[in-house]
């Protein structure tokens, strides 16, 4: 660890290439950078931040291929005939709450709780669990309508969109669940608190997206 | 059992194939033979693919992109020779079956496994020494990400004995690449093995983004990065921006021929139009991706050979940046003839322009650099001097083809096929040629050989003139790319010429192997003992060649904008070293196979993927997670170096900068 | 690198990170919870009456969708304008940028391109032919 920075929690900085330059007033003018390599956890945090972001950009692809596609259902169903808002209500509803049981389980984390932390991830789970299988009632139904991927551009779209974000959902509750299991191993050790952290951005990214979906392809998908 | 997978995958009826697929064979057995009768894999398995340090995997990633280089090129030259003697009654000797495959490949290895490589694996060995830190943010994840490139990599290779190869060009643009039209393998191996090699990539975007953004020495202000940081942060923006885009085109394409998706089939309301926005969204960024670290290299190198600081330094960040966000807003001049419209074409042409401009801007600074300095014309900065002659004659075409109704007449002519290799020759690879050169002895201890170093640089100068000033005349004269046969046969002068060319470029790789072995051989004579042998001005000559696994002993402070520089000044102004700091243990992260373990199931997953060997792809999946649960499992992820060893190292430096300091600094 | 107890570095906050006020109690994430599930139920009230004029009825989804995303990054990712988070921001706005490009950008080109492209039964006879 620089040695400067360790000073920096206390006495004086040491200046091993006696520069003359740096005391603390210069250095942490937040914006000019000067202070040294960061903390683990903002590192960890922010490096995961920018893939998130990167994850967002792999979203807004599909979007994009999904609203160009629209339209293009071929003499096939189209999202008036096939939506069931009420199914997709349902399933908003439990990512919302699913999210919010995150937001819990992060503040027990944070005070080192650990059975409400368990609890609070596997409602979360739980909730995530449901919200899939919602979701694979719906594609199975319009499958056997003859409404698969196949059938049209826009069936296409629909089912690559709605279904890459279900699939981050399920590779979240495979994270979740080893996540627990590590809680469960190890305790509230820091490595494991800033993975709950990048856990956490994860799943309420995830949420952020479901509200352009259910916004853009169901809500917008049904008027017509 | 094994899917689509049969013994007729192998091109026994080829002998082209299978010759090249044989000699590949050949050299990888006889390679891996002298590995083992040496006794070398303990150390290699140790000291290379296990490990996590930011130098050696750089170093493993640039000697990936020469190796590819040799096979793109190899492509490059076949198609030289065969075009040369393909007109009128000759029919050259590659059938365009093959032909197809070849020019695919070529593209597809060129950029992805040749420049891309190179560029990252520079970017990765220089950027943590640049900053004054021990290593990236995420070093584990660095292993991964080189490793999974390596395995896009090996797949691509495996195309030619088992299988083939796409025969849609480097992009693979619907509706050919549908399974309806290319219904055999070669578009699975494209985009398994692009996909897989593009989240290695990914990873290692955010990695770099996030160690120059958070990691840097204490002092070091953003405009106290040198440049190669800066432009090291613009392209890893981009990569981070764009590249999931293209992860994105290539899922919908496989979803397309996999589960009979129909986003760019011909039917049922498919629009091929949308793959070709998309992947050009992707691709236009990429190329800025390659040349940004490029533009960083001859900054430093420009500087550091006049013996004076960049000219224009905050011009030249602001350029960097300018450009970076410039680039994700021209991508529809790749395709103006596509039809959309003279009001879409006016936008995006005119945003062409203007790219040119923070372009220029470069171009000046470096100039500006030049003159007025005492300039040591060294291998590095002549590759500079015919870079800036080169991309600048690159980019003018470039303008020129922004210009939407010139575009009309020249679109997919030789003259775009010349214009690209212009910039991607002159711009990306002379950079990875000159970071080569300039990094080479702080990575390894001793210089490269100075003579051949100087004959492949005259013979890849005019070797490219030779082989690509005829091709912007053939597409002005009407040659498309492409072909497999022409007719008109006033254009044959002109092809070989191109073909001799391409000789002179084989004789110019030629001098660069022997070059890598001469200095091999003759190292002792070629030492780097300071660790500073070209008078350099930042971090990364502070410390010894090569540095140890902790880089810096103890983290530098900062002050000014060429941090080593001004250490050094009053070094020799002193004639003493700065004080000895107090040395304290270091925690370094420890090696391990997950990166390799991960890439084998990647491999095994892709392989499986392309062969519709379903179980094994299961099987792949399976052991990728269980990968990633046994590295979250680690408990001993550090190793300490203790206070005295650090101490060792570090005053051994000392000793022998202090032999040193009576000469740094002095021309030579 | 070693370890610091979060929250004594002052620096730079991590996304997500809780800064100890109000926003990442139990109650900001309440909060936070009544306005999504407004917002959520007006987008759906929205998109199924009958009583707003047609073509604002797109307009005003998006605005609430856009709406509940501040929601969701506000009280439940704790990103906020503070000199702390700068970084974090920034690098939102990059992402946003790109987004808004790679959809903006398709479709204006691609509406074009369709435009420009001829009727769609002559497209339709073409790929039955073949």
């Amino acid at each position: 660890m620089s040695a400067a920075v360790n000073e920096h929690l206390g006495a004086r900085p040491i200046d091993p290439h006696k520069l003359g330059h740096f005391g603390h007033e210069g250095r942490d003018i937040t914006g000019r950078g000067g202070g040294g390599p960061a903390d683990k956890r903002i590192i960890v945090g922010f490096g995961f931040w920018i893939f998130l972001l990167s994850d967002i950009v792999l979203f807004s692809a599909i979007f994009a291929t999904y609203a160009v596609l629209a339209d293009a259902t071929a003499g096939g169903p189209g999202g008036a005939d096939l939506f069931d808002l009420g199914n997709v209500g349902l399933e908003t509803v439990c990512l919302l709450l699913s999210s919010f049981a995150c937001g819990v389980a992060m503040i027990a984390a944070s005070r080192r709780h650990a059975r409400l932390t368990q609890l609070g991830l596997l409602v979360t789970g739980g909730l995530g669990l449901l919200f899939l299988v919602l979701e694979i009632h719906e594609f199975a139904g319009m499958i056997t309508q003859g409404a698969g991927p196949e059938r049209s551009a826009f069936l296409s779209g629909f089912f690559a969109l709605v279904g890459c974000h279900g699939l981050h959902v399920l590779c979240g509750l495979l994270w979740l669940g080893t996540m627990m299991a590590q809680i469960r191993a190890f305790g509230f050790t820091p490595p494991i608190q800033r993975r709950l952290m990048c856990f956490s951005l994860f799943w309420h990214a995830l949420d952020i997206i479901w509200v352009g979906l259910f916004t853009i392809v169901y809500l917008m998908g049904s008027i017509q | 059992m094994f899917g689509k997978l049969t013994w007729s995958a192998i091109p026994l009826s080829e002998p082209i194939p299978l010759a090249a697929g044989g000699v590949v064979m050949v050299v990888v057995a006889t390679v891996l033979a002298w590995i083992t009768i040496k006794g070398h894999w303990p150390y290699l398995w140790r000291e290379w693919i296990t490990s996590v340090d930011h130098k050696r995997i750089g170093v493993m990633y640039c000697l990936l992109a020469l190796v590819m280089l040799l096979r793109g090129f190899s492509d490059a030259i076949m198609m030289r020779s065969h075009l040369a003697f393909a007109g009128g009654d000759g029919q050259g000797y590659l059938p365009p079956d093959h032909y197809n495959q070849i020019f695919s490949a070529h593209g597809a290895i060129m950029i992805f496994f040749t420049a891309m490589p190179f560029m990252v694996g520079l970017m990765n060995f220089v950027v943590p020494l640049q900053l004054g830190v021990r290593d990236v943010a995420f070093p584990t994840l660095n292993s991964v990400s080189f490793w999974l490139t390596a395995s896009g990599a090996l797949l691509i290779n495996a195309s030619l004995v088992i299988g083939e190869f796409a025969r849609t060009g480097w992009l693979a643009y619907p509706p050919l690449s549908e399974l309806r039209f290319s219904p055999g393998v070669g578009v699975d191996y494209y985009l398994w093995s692009l996909q897989i090699s593009g989240v290695g990539t990914l990873l290692s975007g955010v990695n770099l983004v996030t160690t120059i953004l958070k990691m840097r020495a204490p002092g070091m202000t953003y405009t106290r990065m040198p440049v190669f940081c800066w432009t090291a942060l613009a392209s890893n923006l981009l990569i981070v921006a764009t590249f999931p885009v293209l992860t994105a085109t290539f899922a919908l394409l496989t979803l397309d021929r996999y589960l009979g998706f129909h986003f760019f089939t011909n039917d049922l309301g498919g629009n091929p139009m949308m793959y070709i926005n998309l992947i050009w969204i992707w691709g236009h960024p990429e190329v800025y991706i390659l040349i940004l670290p490029a533009f960083g290299v001859f900054s430093e190198v420009v500087s550091t050979f006049s013996g004076k600081p960049l000219f224009g330094y905050r011009s030249m960040i602001l350029a960097t940046m300018v450009i970076c966000v410039l680039s994700c807003v021209v991508w529809l001049h790749h395709f103006f003839t596509m039809g959309a419209g003279a009001n879409v074409n006016g936008f995006f042409g005119i945003m062409t322009m203007v790219i040119a401009v923070p372009t220029g801007v470069k171009v000046f600074n470096w100039l500006f650099t030049l003159y007025g300095g005492r300039v040591r014309y060294e291998v590095p900065v002549l590759w500079s001097i015919s870079f800036m002659v080169t991309f600048v004659i690159g980019g003018l075409t470039g303008v020129l083809l922004s210009v939407p109704p010139v575009d009309w007449v020249l679109h997919n002519s030789l003259f775009l096929v010349a214009h690209f290799h212009n910039v991607a020759i002159g711009g990306v690879l002379f950079g990875a040629f000159t970071g080569y050169t300039y990094w080479f002895p702080k990575a390894f201890g001793f210089k490269l050989h100075e003579g051949f170093g100087k004959a492949a640089f005259w013979c890849w100068t005019i070797g490219f003139y030779l082989a690509f000033m005829p091709l912007y005349a053939l597409g002005l004269m009407g040659m498309t790319r492409r072909v497999q046969h022409w007719d008109d046969l006033t254009w044959r002068p002109w092809l070989l010429c191109a073909l001799g060319g391409a000789v002179v470029i084989l004789i110019g790789i030629g001098f660069q192997v022997l070059q890598l072995v001469a200095s091999i051989r003759q190292r002792r004579t070629n030492l780097d003992l300071s660790g500073d042998p070209w008078d350099g001005r930042s971090l990364e000559w502070a410390t010894a060649s090569p540095p140890p696994v902790f880089n810096f002993a103890v983290i530098p402070d900062v002050v000014g904008e060429e941090a080593y520089w001004g250490i050094k000044q009053r070094a020799i102004e002193t004639q003493q070293l700065p004080a000895e700091a107090s040395y304290q243990a270091i925690e370094m992260p420890r090696n391990t196979a997950t990166g390799f373990v991960s890439a084998f199931f990647s491999t095994l997953i892709g392989f499986a993927m392309i062969w519709h060997i379903w179980w094994m792809a299961c099987l792949g999946l399976l052991g990728a997670y269980a990968v990633l649960v046994a590295f979250a499992w680690r408990r001993e992820v550090e190793f300490v170096i203790p206070a005295t060893e650090v101490a060792r190292i570090d005053r051994e430096r000392r000793r022998i900068r202090e032999q040193f300091l009576l000469t740094l600094g002095k021309p030579s | 690198m070693s370890e610091h107890p979060h929250g004594d570095y002052a620096g730079d906050a991590a996304p997500g990170d809780d800064h100890g006020g109000i926003l990442s109690s139990l109650g900001g994430y309440l909060i936070g919870l009544m306005l999504a599930l407004g917002l959520t139920a007006t987008s759906f009230w929205v998109a199924w009456t009958h009583s707003l004029w047609g073509p604002g009825v797109p307009i005003g989804l998006c605005v609430l969708a856009i709406a509940q995303m501040g929601v969701h990054l506000v009280f439940f990712l704790h990103i906020t304008t503070g000199p702390d988070n700068t970084n974090n921001v920034l690098a939102l706005a990059y992402g946003l940028l790109i987004v808004f490009l790679v959809m903006a950008g398709s479709l204006w080109i691609m509406s074009n391109l369709n435009h420009e492209m001829g009727p769609m039964n002559q497209m339709m006879d073409m790929t039955r032919q073949s």
